[in-house]
C-alpha cells in the first residue's frame, strides 16, 4: 500500500505574461490580455503531495508542524502578495506562467527532509490547474 | 479502464497521544491535536474496471454503497476513533492511518473491479491517498 499525504496553501501574487524573445505585437497575440503592462493577480491555490513511510510513533508520514513552516519559508513567504516577475528573482528571466510556477514551486519544496515530494498542483483560478509529478527517474525541469 | 468514484461523509472524534511518549513530548510532536477533538471526514472510493457488457456497469452503485454504509460509516461515524474503532487500537488515529485502515476494510469486499484508491480528507486543506502496490499512483487523478 502506498500512501500520499496531500496539503492545500493560499498566496495570492500578481504577474504579467511576456516574453523578451518576441516583439509587441507577437506577446500581445500569444498572451492576450495576460499581456497587459500593469499586469494582474490570481488567488493561487497548492497542493503539495508527500510520500513516504508512516512513523508509527506519530502515526504521520511529516508532521504539519515541518510541512508547513517548510512550505510557508519556500514558498508562501517568497510569493504572497508579491509582482511575481520582479519579486521573485527565477522570473527575471522566465515568464511567470502557471507551468513555470508550478515547476518553480516543485523545484523549491523536493528538498523537503522528512518526506518525498510527489507532486505539486497549482490552481490558478477555480477553472485552471496545473501538476508537476517530476520526470521519470527523479530529476526535474 | 473506467474508474468510478463515490463519496461518503462521517464525522468523528479523536486525539493523537503515543503512552511511549512523556506528556510534555505529546503536547509538543502532537501540539493541539493532542487534545480530544473531531472532523467531519469526507471520503472518495475510486474502483477501477471494464463495464459489465450486460448492465454497462464497473460494479452497481448500490452494491458500493452499502459496502461503504457497514465497513465505514457503521464503524466510524459519530465515534470516538481511538477507543470505538477497534481496527484503530494501538495506532495514532492520523489521516494516513484511518485511510489505511479503511482500505484494508475495504479491499477485499470490492468484488466487482478493483480497488483503486481511498482519498480520506480530514479537512478540505489535508488529505491522503492510499493506492495498492500493484496499482500505482499514477493512475486516474
Amino acid at each position: 500500500m502506498k500512501l500520499h499525504l496531500t496539503r492545500r496553501y493560499r498566496f495570492a501574487a500578481s504577474h504579467r505574461l511576456h516574453s523578451d524573445t518576441l516583439g509587441e505585437a507577437e506577446n500581445w497575440r500569444v498572451y492576450g490580455k495576460c499581456n497587459n503592462p500593469y499586469g494582474h493577480g490570481h488567488n493561487y491555490v497548492v497542493e503539495v503531495a508527500m510520500s513516504g513511510p508512516v512513523d508509527p510513533s506519530t502515526g504521520m508520514i511529516a508532521n504539519l508542524t515541518d510541512l508547513d513552516a517548510f512550505v510557508e519559508r519556500e514558498v508562501i513567504e517568497p510569493f504572497d502578495h508579491t509582482y511575481l516577475n520582479e519579486d521573485v528573482p527565477e522570473f527575471r528571466s522566465r515568464v511567470p506562467t502557471s507551468e513555470n510556477l508550478c515547476l518553480e514551486i516543485f523545484r523549491r519544496l523536493r528538498t523537503f527532509p522528512h518526506a518525498t515530494l510527489e507532486r505539486v498542483r497549482l490552481e490558478e483560478t477555480g477553472l485552471n490547474s496545473f501538476e508537476y509529478a517530476g520526470e521519470p527517474g527523479g530529476s526535474t525541469k | 479502464m473506467v474508474y468510478l468514484t463515490r463519496k461518503i461523509e462521517f464525522s468523528a472524534s479523536h486525539l493523537y497521544h503515543n503512552p511511549a511518549f512523556s506528556a510534555e513530548e505529546n503536547r509538543r510532536v502532537f501540539g493541539k491535536c493532542n487534545n480530544p477533538h473531531g472532523h467531519n471526514y469526507v471520503l472518495e472510493v475510486t474502483v477501477a474496471g471494464e463495464p459489465d457488457p450486460t448492465t454497462g456497469m464497473v460494479l452497481d452503485l448500490k452494491e458500493l454503497k452499502e459496502i461503504l454504509q457497514c465497513e465505514v460509516t457503521d464503524r466510524m461515524d459519530h465515534r470516538f476513533l481511538n477507543y470505538e474503532v477497534p481496527e484503530l487500537a494501538g495506532q495514532i488515529p492520523t489521516c494516513e492511518n484511518i485511510a489505511a485502515v479503511i482500505w484494508n476494510l475495504l479491499e477485499p469486499k470490492i468484488k466487482r473491479g478493483h480497488l483503486h484508491r481511498v482519498r480520506l480528507y480530514e479537512t478540505p486543506d489535508l488529505f491522503v491517498d492510499c493506492y495498492g502496490e500493484s496499482n500505482g499512483a499514477g493512475g486516474a487523478r
